[in-house]
């Protein structure tokens, strides 16, 4: 097996990271202009201003590729809610990204379904190719990070790799290199 | 694989008839297939009435539990002043099931068409589609239907001319397997951590941000318009084995099969056809050991019991398991049965939300413990231990995810012992010849 690290119960190798989680240049609001417009359109959908954090979480990750301690503030602000709390919920789920990422997040399930269809041979063929050494670091690149996630919920289709948001389904080791080339 | 496939002609494909058709996706080919006929007949009637025929009908709960839909719904009171929610579970974790996402992807409208049926007949002026983070394409399908059914004004404030609001929103996950548990998901919805709540009070009297809500599972929503079309005798006609399995039921077939994909038979269908003759058996020189029928949850079955089941709530549990999601998991001989279980473990240790100590410490104890066990270092006092873990950790927690992790374990350790005994002799073995050498 390869070393648990994202999806296992060891915590994931943090090495690569930047400790903090603050941006490097002061913080641009993210809701600004059309997002802000998206945000009170959002809001009107439910009957309290919480409810619309995991949708507002979604829209800092779609412009900025991940959630940082800042817009974490930010949104706390919009929907008044202290900033300890709105990380408490980041934390909780598994899709916000608390650090930069590479610009192609690749999550590939490797949960028992697709475990006996071979799914550990695809995470070793990925992690080779996109040169990124083990699970969880981002190539010296900048472009790939490889994470081993639990069910995506296309366990007919072993083994299925989710690139950004795009869903590739019954990826084998052999097809891998073709996919990476895809995306360059 | 390609997928969809074409329906086997065992099948009865009612929620998958239209699979594969990309017109079917548009409001236009979905009307052109009868789409929203049922709709427009059941504004016309109260929602009492709508509620006894499905109650009739022996419509059952897709997303695991098989609780009866019409007596679900009959637990609201429309029109005592609260406003009222109806949650779909669209959260699709279980491992081992894909069939929502099929449902979503291919047939979006009947959905949004079974999401207003129930909205009306519980009164609940406003819908949830809470569709898990991961789903993409599915997310996308959804958003697109509910947008179309608003501008034709199937939905909003006057639904169908009727004067009648009913709103639905899609509402996206982050990553969580737990949301799927129904507390826990409305939990999540109202924005905070996805931990479940304790019950009562059930969602009907006190759910979604503290009002009175039902949720249902895709699948099951999505029947519901050819109930109401076709009426309740047809749909409760629909069964091989006994009167409180009715209709057709969605299987995900995956592991190792010849055609992994999504399946539609009716209740009762013999499990042994559906495996070797529907699902095309065996991959090439091997031979089928184990299913897990029903989504990671469910005990395992040895092919004795799969093959003497009939496909249906009391029919898997005749036989040792449960019909759970409709999740199969195939597992062949070229696997091993410990490897198997511990990786589900390792899924369940990951996903428990760690509000109680029997699952938080449960599921990573028996983890540890089970991949002790596939690498060689274990000891037959393991396999008592795990079992006693697992009788703690069962009917003892919040949600039963920690009931769950001890389902394979215990039903693995039961019926397939000797493959954790040959591991756990294996290292004896080894090292009586090292301390030899
Ligand atoms: C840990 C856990 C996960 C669950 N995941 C799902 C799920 O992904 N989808 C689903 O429909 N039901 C799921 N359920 C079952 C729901 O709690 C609930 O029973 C169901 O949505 C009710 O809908 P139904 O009556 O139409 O089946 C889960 C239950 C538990 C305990
Ligand atoms: S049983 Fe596990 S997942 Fe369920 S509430 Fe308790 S800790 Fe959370
Ligand atoms: S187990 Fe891999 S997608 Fe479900």
């Amino acid at each position: 097996m390869t070393k648990p690290s994202v999806g296992g119960l060891e915590s994931p190798d943090l090495s690569s990271h930047d400790a903090t989680a603050h941006e490097s240049a002061p913080h641009v609001p993210v809701f600004a202009g059309a997002a802000r417009e998206e945000l009170d359109q959002l809001l009107t959908r439910y009957p309290t201003k919480m409810a619309a954090l995991l949708p507002a979480l979604w829209i800092v990750q779609r412009e900025r590729g991940w959630v940082s301690e800042d817009s974490m503030a930010e949104v706390s602000d919009l929907l008044d809610l202290t900033p300890a709390y709105v990380k408490g919920v980041v934390t909780f789920y598994t899709m916000y990204h608390q650090h930069p990422v590479g610009k192609y997040f690749i999550q590939v399930c490797t949960t028992s379904p697709c475990g006996i269809c071979g799914a550990e041979e695809v995470v070793k063929s990925l992690l080779r190719h996109t040169g990124t050494g083990d699970l969880g670091l981002t190539s010296r690149d900048g472009k790939f990070t490889v994470i081993e996630v639990e069910c995506l919920g296309a366990c007919g289709f072993a083994t299925p790799v989710m690139i950004n948001e795009e869903f590739i389904e019954s990826v084998t080791p052999e097809k891998v290199p073709g996919i990476l080339e895809d995306l360059a | 694989m390609g997928f969809p496939h074409p329906s086997h002609r065992q099948e009865t494909p009612l929620l998958t008839r239209h699979f594969g058709e990309a017109e079917a996706r548009t409001l236009d080919g979905w009307k052109k297939r009868g789409g929203y006929q049922a709709l427009e007949k059941v504004l016309a009637m109260t929602p009492g009435e709508i509620v006894d025929i499905v109650k009739e009908s022996g419509l059952r709960g897709r997303g695991g539990a098989g609780f009866p839909t019409g007596l679900k719904w009959s637990f609201m009171k429309p029109g005592d002043g609260k406003p009222h929610y109806l949650c779909c579970n669209a959260d699709e974790s279980e491992p081992g099931t894909f069939k929502d996402r099929e449902v979503m992807r291919w047939t979006p409208h009947a959905l949004v068409e079974g999401c207003a049926i129930a909205a009306y007949a519980i009164g609940a002026e406003t819908t949830y589609i809470y569709i898990r983070g991961e789903f993409t394409e599915p997310l996308l399908r959804m958003e697109r239907a509910v947008r179309e059914a608003y501008d034709a004004g199937i939905l909003g404030a006057n639904a169908m001319g009727t004067g009648k609001r009913i709103d639905i929103y899609v509402h996206r996950g982050a990553g969580a397997y737990i949301c799927g548990e129904e507390t826990a998901l409305m939990e999540s919805l109202e924005g905070r951590r996805g931990n479940p709540r304790i019950k009562p009070p059930f969602p009907a009297v006190s759910g979604v941000f503290g009002q009175p809500t039902t949720i249902n599972n895709v699948e099951t929503l999505a029947a519901v318009p050819e109930i109401l079309m076709k009426g309740a005798a047809w749909y409760k006609a629909m069964s091989l084995s006994n009167p409180k399995s009715t209709g057709t039921k969605l299987y995900s077939v995956c592991g190792n099969i010849r055609r992994p994909g999504t399946y539609e038979v009716v209740m009762g269908f013999p499990f042994k056809d559906f495996l070797h003759d529907v699902c095309g058996g065996a991959l090439d020189g091997r031979k089928l050991k184990a299913v897990i029928p029903g989504g990671a949850s469910v005990p395992i079955q040895t092919m004795e019991e799969a093959e003497a089941t009939l496909m249906d709530y009391e029919g898997f549990a005749a036989q040792g398991s449960m019909l759970g999601s409709g999740g199969v998991i195939v597992i062949d001989d070229a696997q091993s049965m410990v490897a198997v279980i511990a990786r589900l473990t390792r899924f369940f240790a990951h996903e428990s939300c760690g509000q109680c100590t029997q699952c938080r410490e449960g599921t990573a104890w028996t983890t540890k413990i089970v991949e002790r066990i596939r690498d060689g270092h274990g000891t037959m006092e393991d396999l008592d231990t795990l079992v006693e873990i697992g009788e703690n950790m069962t009917g003892t927690t919040i949600c039963v995810l920690s009931d769950s992790c001890a389902v394979p374990v215990i039903s693995g350790i039961t019926k397939f012992r000797s493959e954790f005994e040959s591991l756990i002799h294996g290292k004896r073995v080894h090292s009586v010849l090292t301390a030899v050498a």
